[in-house]
């Protein structure tokens, strides 16, 4: 699987349209293929390689799919630092640092089980705030902090 | 430390009284000197203020006292009330959602007072539903009339809250009042807030974290340690009803059971408050002392809540 090409390691095959998101935490990788809807996609996950910036990381590569806005804030919140690359004819043609967004609906499900968007049929809706990561439930105000938040991703 | 602003110079800019974290100082002071400003207003003048106004109470959670003082400030502003006592048994049994059975109630009434047991319920109604709304409690969330009329007792007593030094007593890990009472006093100046709590019962550490950026904050398990320091004592019920563990509450029940003995520790201006019901957390043989401030501190509900109710109609009449 691993092949050196110059000063390049590669790891899977390279796609030639997709997403790439790089610099996900190690672990990280199951959890994004969860929380993507990707059922339909070709979808290739490289987990514990070697990072200069990071020591180790994840990759996940995605052929043939463009993410969203709602889907690249799902990945903030549950791959803090990572990068999403859009890739078409096998050239990296955007690369963006993923920032937590402010404000997260239908993204997370409150731990309070009291809540009523876990009560009722409301959708959720979080203010988010960074460093510590810590996310206020607009309607019970119960605060999440990161762990909560990256096993509350739906 | 936040700027200091003139004191009672707010504006009231709120459309519903959800959370009392979305109160800035100004309405905070607005209400307050409302309040103060119906306190001193005869009845007889009142009664015509809301003489146009629809007022429900809907109570889908049993309550004597929050909802007899809502109902009271109410009918002294001569609002006309239509009320639901029990609405737990009614839409709620036929499984009718919060936002529905408040589109409904929106349709006859002017201003509503709701209690629910599902926590953010109130926030739910002010977002579907252009009558203004006011939270008499959502489930362990917030209650934040009880927090106003808190600050109002506080203020009326001792003729400010600036500077205020404060003990936090009993149940401070699972107390709304008191989570909500810490949070608004953060908008004040030189406030001094002792966290008196068995470590099972300590302030979550998020909410510490809070306050610190804005107010002096102690956290101890010793209630004699600063008796002599404190302005007013806020005492809370240890909530059985809280606990997993029944054993866990018979342990920690009495902790703290407060008498006339601790009075020749404290100052004389020294007050008592407590949100009630009590228990035996505040020994009967306190009722007739001068620190006493908890019986006190419930009547003053009335002119505060007849104080939101007013500030909220204004914009009915719009």
């Amino acid at each position: 699987m691993k092949e050196e090409t110059g000063q390049k390691k590669i790891y899977v095959k390279p796609i030639v349209e997709g997403t790439a998101i790089d610099h996900l935490y190690p672990g990280t990788a199951v959890q994004i293929l969860q929380i993507l809807s990707i059922s339909n996609f070709q979808v290739t996950a490289a987990m514990n390689v070697e990072s200069k910036k990071m020591g180790k990381k994840d990759i996940v590569f995605i052929a043939g799919k463009k993410l969203s806005e709602h889907e690249i804030n799902k990945i903030a919140l549950v791959g803090r630092g990572a990068t999403v690359n859009l890739i078409h004819n096998s050239k990296i043609i955007r690369k963006e640092k993923i920032s937590v967004p402010k404000t997260a609906e239908k993204i997370i499900k409150c731990i309070n089980p009291l809540c009523i968007t876990n009560k009722e049929e409301v959708p959720t809706r979080f203010a988010v705030q960074n460093n510590p990561l810590a996310a206020l439930c607009f309607y019970c105000e119960t605060k999440m902090d990161e762990k909560e938040i990256a096993a509350s991703v739906q | 430390m936040k700027q200091a602003k003139s004191a009672n110079s707010g504006k009231f800019s709120l459309k519903s009284v959800v959370s009392i974290s979305d109160f800035s100082r100004p309405d905070i002071e607005a209400v307050l000197l409302m309040a103060k400003k119906m306190e001193g207003t005869s009845r007889a003048k009142k009664c015509k203020l809301l003489d146009t106004i629809n007022v429900a109470t809907l109570f889908f959670e049993p309550s004597t006292r929050t909802r007899l003082s809502f109902e009271t400030a109410a009918q002294n502003l001569g609002a006309n009330l239509i009320s639901v006592a029990d609405g737990g048994t009614t839409s709620q049994k036929k499984g009718e959602a919060v936002s529905d059975a408040i589109r409904v109630v929106a349709g006859y009434s002017d201003i509503i007072i709701m209690r629910h047991f599902i926590e953010g319920a109130a926030r739910r109604a002010a977002e579907v539903c252009d009558k203004p709304i006011i939270n008499a409690g959502d489930g362990s969330n917030q209650h934040p009339t009880q927090t106003l009329l808190d600050l109002y007792t506080i203020e009326k007593e001792f003729g400010k809250i600036d500077g205020i030094k404060i003990g936090l007593l009993g149940d401070l890990k699972y107390g709304r009042t008191v989570h909500s009472l810490a949070h608004a006093l953060s908008h004040f100046q030189n406030v001094k807030i002792y966290c008196i709590a068995p470590k099972a019962l300590k302030m979550p550490k998020h909410i510490i974290d809070e306050l610190r950026g804005h107010v002096w904050v102690h956290e101890t398990e010793e209630l004699d340690e600063h008796l002599a320091e404190l302005d007013v004592l806020y005492a809370t019920r240890i909530q059985k009803e809280r606990f997993p563990d029944p054993l866990e509450y018979e342990r920690l029940k009495n902790t703290y059971i407060l008498d006339r003995s601790i009075l020749e520790k404290t100052k004389p201006i020294f007050r008592i408050m407590h949100p009630l019901p009590r228990v035996n957390e505040i020994s009967q043989d306190l009722d007739e002392t001068s620190a006493a401030l908890y019986f006190r501190q419930a009547a003053n509900g009335v002119p505060v809540r007849e104080a939101l109710l007013f500030l909220l109609s204004k914009q009915v009449k719009k």
